[in-house]
């Protein structure tokens, strides 16, 4: 088990380098340089005036050395600006040349400054990404119990009429991505225009003029149910299907096993065998399922955050993608990498710990 | 001139008869649900004279309910159709004006439905579908999106304006207002309302149908040809070739879709040229599986082989150069220049925006069906029907590719609707986030992405793109669970 999972940890390290290395490289182009350069600088300088503000600080050095400084495995660059001044990858602002450090880069623990925020970036991604995981906890607070409950009630009985009326409710949630029920849950619950909204508001139900908010901004700083229900069930409700059409397929599979078919001859209640005999059994298979969702939360967060205008971490990937903050979208990528390899590799072990079957040597 | 209701005046006798059906049917099937709950087993009763009856009583009398409820609904829906067909916009309304606009599809669908049923014994799996109502309802509503494509791309039917001219004083306007300064010939009325750019919210949507339906199915066929090209041997030989595609394959699937997207689709990237090597690799594959494909059965008949590989190749090869050189050029900028076919014979061009889209996705896709396929050839190569292909001394390119392909398709055809269902909902993320196609494009993202600014006053001009991709995928997704049904009959 330990060398499993050591092997593991090798392959994750190389998937990282790797990808990293990847967004590296394309956030390098120089096309991508150019647009960083001007956003900084203004947009109509000449491309000598590119060079020139490009030079001094290592951005033309070749790749794997501006890459071996993003790492901390090569010094970092110093060089002078445009009045004469000694600037550095190292030497953070208000800081002397002299006292910075000559080696400053992730095995240093420092991620970069970013040119969009002018922050530093592991600042901005604890900042950020904590927003985003009061976001996940609430999503997987509604989805979890939710799939699960859907899953099995419809493979409880197969083929019964409730079977199929979930079954088809969580096709219909799996085929609605989340800018799509985002966008029907806004028309309905949001618009002041709705008739639901109209009809609460003339019956004096509701003070304000809808029933819930359609954007999800204030719910930064002190979340409610009226500014925070409509983003968490939409990531919620396009994770749920899938989990609970895999809780189905395991719970049907063990309904027809041997023991509850004996439960069954015994006279055992039909409540007690699904509670008792069959759940336990039949939830190893979703766990798996639901750590490999994580990933797939990661997108619909995008989406959301972006959709709601909540300021999280995938607000924060957009905007670092969209100007191209290579040194943000790099730490964004690291963080993703991570939480994405981890939670396979967690799925893995969860797996076989649950599952007395399954032994890795 | 008025603007039109939602229902028109058909809507004043059907609205309340749909409003009681509808309630009844609620009422019925929350009904059966709770019972189902309470009365755990089917009740039979045995009568005097030998007969049985299912499920009497309560339980009967919701079975009762239902059905019936059901078919006054259908009834009533239907009747909104006909009249919708019959008298248009003046008869019915907002709903009328569309549903007269789609009689073309609706004629197509009927037709379909009714050949389909007709011969459906002699038609395959196509023709099993027909015996599953949840795959039927996913043809139906798949089908409505083809036709509907077709009919506007190749005869621009249906569509009611231009989709992207603009109409003074239409700005925001609701769905049903008549157009402004409307001409004869002109169609009178903007359907579904207009956009924030004053445009015609309905002729968007079906517009941007046409889009959808082309790329994301031939999307998912070019990820196909490079999943199984690569997934094969992978699952096949195993080893370092494997364990080297994996990683592979991994790697991409790690990176979160959007960073990806945000990656090779932005402008500057476009500019340095790299979504055209990515075409040039990712375009290649057919050519390669098609050419495996037919060398491998025919190499033992030298002319017949070259003379099959010929006609096969050579058109597919000037379709390759076709669709990788613009201008002349595979890529032509500052730093790069490298020619491919001349201009002279370069029938078409895609536009840029397109094939960006169109790469990236079929990048993002790949892994994914890779990983399906080595799954089915790790298991199926353990047969015993592999056993004497490699006894007879086959060579392992047969047997990948007649022997354990052929054997595969079941499942890989089940994952090709779900696919083309999730690829549309890749399309759309795109443009959802503005990548890829220029922003006027009528496509189903780009449309929710505009109609999202302003959507918590005017809600109009996001939903029918919404709406519209939901059907198509919602579609797939059922069509996909009818065939994984009727294929695992056999």
């Amino acid at each position: 088990m330990g060398l499993f999972i050591l092997r593991r940890l090798g392959v994750m390290i190389l998937t990282a380098l790797c990808l990293t290395f990847i967004v590296f490289f394309l956030t390098n182009l120089f096309p991508n340089l150019e647009k960083l350069t001007k956003s900084e600088g203004n947009f109509r300088m000449s491309d000598e005036e590119v060079i020139a503000w490009l030079e001094p600080r290592g951005y033309l050095d070749p790749l794997p050395v501006k890459y071996g400084r993003w790492l901390g495995v090569v010094p970092g660059w110093v060089g002078e600006d445009s009045e004469g001044r000694v600037i550095g990858r190292c030497i953070l602002p208000g800081m002397a040349p002299e006292e910075a450090p000559r080696y400053c880069g992730l095995l240093q623990g420092y991620m970069g400054y970013s040119s969009v925020f002018k922050a530093e970036v592991s600042a901005i991604i604890v900042e950020r990404g904590s927003q985003t995981l009061k976001l996940m906890g609430w999503v997987m607070l509604v989805m979890v119990p939710g799939a699960l409950i859907v899953g099995v009630l419809a493979g409880m009985r197969e083929g019964s009429k409730m079977d199929r009326s979930l079954s088809t409710f969580s096709i219909a949630t799996t085929a609605t991505p989340e800018y799509v029920s985002g966008v029907i849950f806004i028309a309905i619950f949001a618009a002041s225009a709705s008739p639901l909204n109209e009809f609460l508001r003339e019956s004096g139900l509701i003070d304000g003029r809808t029933l819930l908010k359609g954007t999800a901004t204030s719910a930064m700083e002190n979340a409610t149910f009226e500014n925070f229900f409509l983003p968490v069930i939409t990531i919620a409700l396009y994770g749920m299907g899938y989990i609970a059409r895999m809780t189905r397929a395991s719970m049907t599979e063990v309904m027809t096993a041997q023991y509850i078919r004996t439960a069954r001859l015994k006279g055992v209640a039909f409540r007690t065998i699904v509670l008792k005999h069959a759940l336990r059994n039949a939830l190893i298979a979703p766990f798996t399922v639901i750590m490999l969702q994580f990933p797939w939360l990661l997108n619909g967060v995008v989406i959301v955050e972006t959709l709601f205008n909540f300021k999280g971490f995938g607000w924060t990937l957009v905007q670092a993608a969209g100007n191209n903050d290579i040194e943000l979208l790099l730490a964004v990528s690291v963080v993703s990498v991570v939480v994405v390899l981890v939670t396979q590799l967690i799925s893995d072990i969860g797996y076989v710990y649950l599952n007395p079957r399954i032994r890795i040597a | 001139m008025d603007p039109l209701s939602w229902t028109g005046p058909i809507g004043i006798f059907l609205n309340p008869a749909l409003g009681m059906a509808s309630l009844v049917l609620l009422i019925g099937v929350i009904a059966q649900i709770v019972l189902s709950w309470v009365m755990l087993e089917e009740r039979i009763t045995f009568n005097a004279d030998g007969t049985a009856v299912k499920a009497g009583g309560i339980v009967g009398l919701t079975n009762e309910i239902v059905k019936w409820s059901l078919a006054a609904l259908l009834l009533i829906l239907l009747a909104y159709i006909l009249g919708g067909v019959l008298s248009g916009h003046s008869g019915g309304g907002v709903m009328g004006g569309v549903t007269q606009r789609f009689t073309p599809v609706l004629v197509a669908l009927v037709l379909t439905f009714v050949l389909s049923i007709r011969y459906k014994r002699s038609l395959g799996l196509y023709g099993k579908l027909m015996d599953s109502t949840i795959g039927m309802i996913g043809f139906g509503l798949v089908m409505f999106w083809v036709y509907t494509a077709f009919f506007y791309g190749t005869f621009d039917l249906i569509a009611t304006h231009d989709p992207l001219s603009q109409v003074s004083g239409m700005k925001n306007k609701v769905p049903g207002t008549p157009l402004n300064g409307a001409e004869a010939g002109d169609y009178a009325y903007y359907l579904l309302g207009g956009d924030n750019l004053a445009r015609d919210v309905f002729s968007r949507m079906v517009a941007g149908s046409t889009i959808v339906i082309i790329i994301a199915p031939f999307a998912t066929l070019f990820a196909f040809m490079v999943g199984i090209t690569l997934g094969l041997p992978a699952g096949y030989y195993g080893g370092t070739l494997d364990t080297f595609l994996s990683f592979l394959a991994n790697l991409i699937l790690a990176f979160p879709v959007i960073l990806l997207f945000y990656l090779l689709v932005t402008p500057e990237i476009v500019m340095t040229g790299i979504p055209k090597y990515m075409a040039a690799v990712l375009f290649a594959f057919p050519l390669i599986f098609f050419g495996v494909l037919i060398n491998s059965r025919y190499y033992t008949e030298p002319s017949r082989n070259f003379r099959i590989l010929a006609i096969v190749l050579l058109p597919m090869a000037y379709l390759y150069l076709i669709a990788i050189s613009e201008g002349g050029y595979l890529v032509n900028n500052e730093d790069v220049t490298i020619p491919a076919l001349p201009r002279l014979f370069d029938l078409y061009d895609i536009a840029p925006g397109i094939l960006v889209v169109f790469v990236s996705v079929v990048f993002v896709n790949s892994p994914t069906v890779f990983r399906i396929v080595r799954g089915l050839a790790l298991d199926i190569k353990t047969r015993d029907y592999v056993a004497a292909a490699q006894t007879r001394g086959e060579r392992p390119w047969y047997i990948m590719l007649w022997e354990i392909l052929p054997n595969a398709r079941g499942p890989l055809i089940v994952d090709f609707c779900l696919r083309i269902g999730y690829t549309t909902i890749l399309l759309g993320t795109l443009g959802f986030f503005g990548l890829g196609l220029p922003p006027e494009s009528p496509d189903w993202g780009s449309t929710i992405n505009e109609g999202r600014k302003l959507l918590s006053i005017y809600p109009h001009p996001a939903l029918p793109p919404s709406l519209a991709l939901l059907s198509l995928v919602l579609g797939l997704n059922l069509l996909a669970d009818g065939l994984r049904e009727e294929s695992l009959k056999d």
